[in-house]
């Protein structure tokens, strides 16, 4: 039977090995040569606009590559989904936005902070998802062959 | 109660049930906007509410810990609390520090990123707080004439967890690298190391309550929390799958998340197996009832449900839907929320002398709370398979979806009012126990 002693040592054993593995995967995949997070075009008005995204909290209600809450729209592609223009209504709306009637706060951005969050978005758009990106386009990945693109 | 400093926990525990009442007022807020009563909203938008009920959540839970953790390492070192003012002190400090936080919430007072939401400047007295807190408990092991396995486990636990905290506040201008790091904190705390401090309380209130041998239970705790760090921690790459990173982690995070039930499974059967082989003599009937309880609740919640979505093949659709939260609740509260409240059971008659357990209140508000939550996530779980089906299959949008399934909030709606109900029945019982009183030091347990 195992013993007391046998059980620490299996415990302390496998946290330091496992650990050890997750370090060296973290900076594995972390490196530059393994990049994906499209950090090469991370622009001052995309940090600004992340700033904005935190500031107020739009996780809150939003996800965004899949984090966050789940009472508003995923908003990972929601410029290929919607375009510039309209994101920029809703976010410059100075009454609360709700087409389908659910409340948006009424930020009544002005339109250079309106910019800012395009631009992150914009960059949140490039970013290689491991196919996520594809499965919150209107048509999902299993229906390929009826995508007309 | 062997020890008089053991009644600070008493007051921790209440800190503990107020924020709880408030958690769940939230969750109502929550809920009901869902259904379109959204009458709060220019106050109390969705986003402020969500933020206060998760972090009153995390708050209550470690204030619950806290309350344990007085409790316990007193008693296992066999000596009273090093420092019972400064105990005092951190209590009072964590109770300023978490209700200014709640209230800097509804002004916009935040950093907006889910869990970890308290703003910076209030990170540092939080720090000071934790340092305080643990300091008191390892002057109190070091005076101590034991040192026993379950204080060790609870003590790394709690140590472990404040290191953890560390990352989290780290900035960064990438979104990928913030969540990267935000699940070093929120991954490695509920599937790490969490579940020592769960396991540090599960051994205590075994070797209380069933009276078996306590090397035997310590030697099953290290196997449990073995079988957590070996699984659980190469286990995060289930949140970076669809992140923005490399995709090795679908591998490794797929396999090793996969293998995380094995922990809650292992310690479901080590603490049903531990009351099998015990007396069964304990009068404290409900405490065991809130133990046993937890281990099995967490297994299902954590390990079932977890399982559910936690293949890179599943949760490519169920990423950030209502599937997550259906899972989310069950499992804190499976393994947080009811050993904590298992712990309370077991303490109040100790530390006040009055042996109200046993009764049909105190045996209703355990039922009453686990049918609500079960109802709960049912209606979590019919809305969220509805959505990924409808949105993410179909491709119907996401406002769409939503309105489609507002029905299955009722459901929520109606676990919830059974799930306060329960609530309410134990925190009558809490108030009727009454204070501490050091005449409980007399008394057998
Ligand atoms: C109180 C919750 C809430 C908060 C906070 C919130 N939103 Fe929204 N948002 C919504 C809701 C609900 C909708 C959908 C409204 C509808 O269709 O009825 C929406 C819609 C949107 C849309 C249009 C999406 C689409 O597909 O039509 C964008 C873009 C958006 N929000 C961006 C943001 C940004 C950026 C922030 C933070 C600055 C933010 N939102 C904060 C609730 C919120
Ligand atoms: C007590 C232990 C656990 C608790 C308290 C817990 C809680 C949670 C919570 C709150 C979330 C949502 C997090 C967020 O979006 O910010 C989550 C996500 C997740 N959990 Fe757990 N969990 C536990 C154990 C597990 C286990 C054992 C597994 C796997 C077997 C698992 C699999 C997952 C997965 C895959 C997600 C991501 C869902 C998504 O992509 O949206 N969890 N968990
Ligand atoms: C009155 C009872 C409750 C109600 C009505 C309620 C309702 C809700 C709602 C509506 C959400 C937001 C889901 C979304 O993003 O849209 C939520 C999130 C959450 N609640 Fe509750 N809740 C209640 C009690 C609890 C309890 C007791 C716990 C813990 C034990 C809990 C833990 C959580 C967690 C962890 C999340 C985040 C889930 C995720 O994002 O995956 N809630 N709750
Ligand atoms: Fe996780």
């Amino acid at each position: 039977m195992l013993s007391k002693k046998q059980a620490q040592v299996f415990f302390l054993g496998g946290t330091a090995v496992t650990f050890l593995i997750f370090i060296m995967l973290t900076i594995y995949s972390l490196s530059s040569a393994q990049d994906q997070s499209n950090q090469e075009n991370l622009t001052a008005e995309a940090i600004r606009g992340k700033e904005i995204w935190e500031k107020n909290n739009c996780m809150g209600c939003h996800t965004i590559m899949g984090e966050g809450a789940y009472y508003a729209p995923e908003l990972t592609n929601v410029l290929e989904r919607r375009g510039d223009a309209y994101v920029k209504a809703v976010l410059m709306s100075k009454i609360p936005w709700q087409p389908q009637g659910r409340k948006m706060v009424a930020y009544g951005m002005t339109e250079a902070e309106a910019n800012d969050v395009v631009a992150f978005f914009e960059w949140v758009t490039e970013i290689n998802l491991n196919g996520f990106e594809k499965v919150n386009r209107t048509i999902s990945p299993l229906a390929k062959d009826r995508m007309i693109d | 109660m062997k020890y008089k400093s053991q009644k600070v926990a008493y007051w921790f525990f209440a800190l503990s049930m107020l924020l709880l009442v408030l958690q769940l007022t939230y969750g109502f807020i929550m809920g009901f906007a869902r259904l379109g009563y959204d009458g709060l909203h220019e106050w109390i938008p969705f986003n402020t509410a969500h933020t206060v009920h998760l972090n009153l959540l995390v708050v209550w839970l470690l204030s619950g810990f806290m309350g344990a953790a007085y409790y316990i390492i007193p008693e296992e070192s066999e000596t009273e609390l090093w420092s019972v003012k400064l105990a005092y002190l951190q209590l009072i400090t964590l109770a300023i520090v978490g209700v200014t936080a709640v209230v800097g919430f509804h002004f916009n007072y935040w950093e907006g990123r889910k869990f970890l939401e308290i703003p910076r400047i209030l990170d540092w007295p939080v720090a000071l707080n934790v340092i305080l807190f643990l300091v008191i408990l390892l002057m109190t092991i070091i005076k101590g004439k034991k040192t026993s396995t379950t204080s060790l486990v609870l003590f790394g636990g709690l140590v472990a967890a404040a290191l953890l905290y560390l990352p989290g506040m780290i900035t960064f201008d990438s979104q990928v690298l913030d969540s990267f790091f935000r699940w070093w904190v929120v991954h490695l705390w509920v599937e790490g190391v969490w579940e020592l401090i769960m396991g540090g309380i599960m051994a205590f209130l075994l070797i209380k309550l069933t009276g078996v041998d306590r090397e035997v239970i310590e030697k099953w705790l290290y196997v449990v929390v073995g079988l957590t760090f070996l699984s659980g921690i190469l286990g995060t790459g289930h949140h970076y799958y669809y992140i923005g990173v490399n995709n090795i982690w679908l591998i490794v995070g797929g396999i090793f998340s996969a293998l995380e039930p094995l922990a809650f499974l292992a310690m479901a059967l080590w603490a049903v197996n531990m009351y099998r082989k015990g007396e069964k003599k304990h009068p404290n009937k409900t405490a065991i009832l809130w133990t046993l309880g937890s281990a099995i609740v967490a297994f299902l919640g954590a390990g079932v449900l977890g399982l559910a979505h936690t293949l890179p093949q599943t949760n490519i659709y169920t990423h950030g839907t209502l599937v997550t939260a259906m899972h989310g609740h069950l499992a804190f509260w499976g393994a947080y929320a009811m050993i904590v409240l298992a712990m309370i059971t077991y303490v109040l008659p100790n530390v006040t002398g009055r042996k109200l357990f046993d009764t049909s209140r105190a045996r209703s508000a355990f039922w009453l709370s686990n049918i609500g939550m079960f109802t709960m996530i049912s209606g979590f779980g019919a809305a969220g398979i509805a959505q990924v089906y409808m949105e993410r299959k179909l491709g119907i949008e996401f406002m769409e979806v939503q309105n489609e399934i507002k029905v299955h909030f009722w459901v929520l709606i109606t676990g919830a009012t059974i799930l306060s109900t329960g609530i309410t029945l134990f925190i009558i019982d809490f108030i009727k126990y009454g204070t501490p009183s050091d005449e409980a030091l007399e008394i057998q347990e």
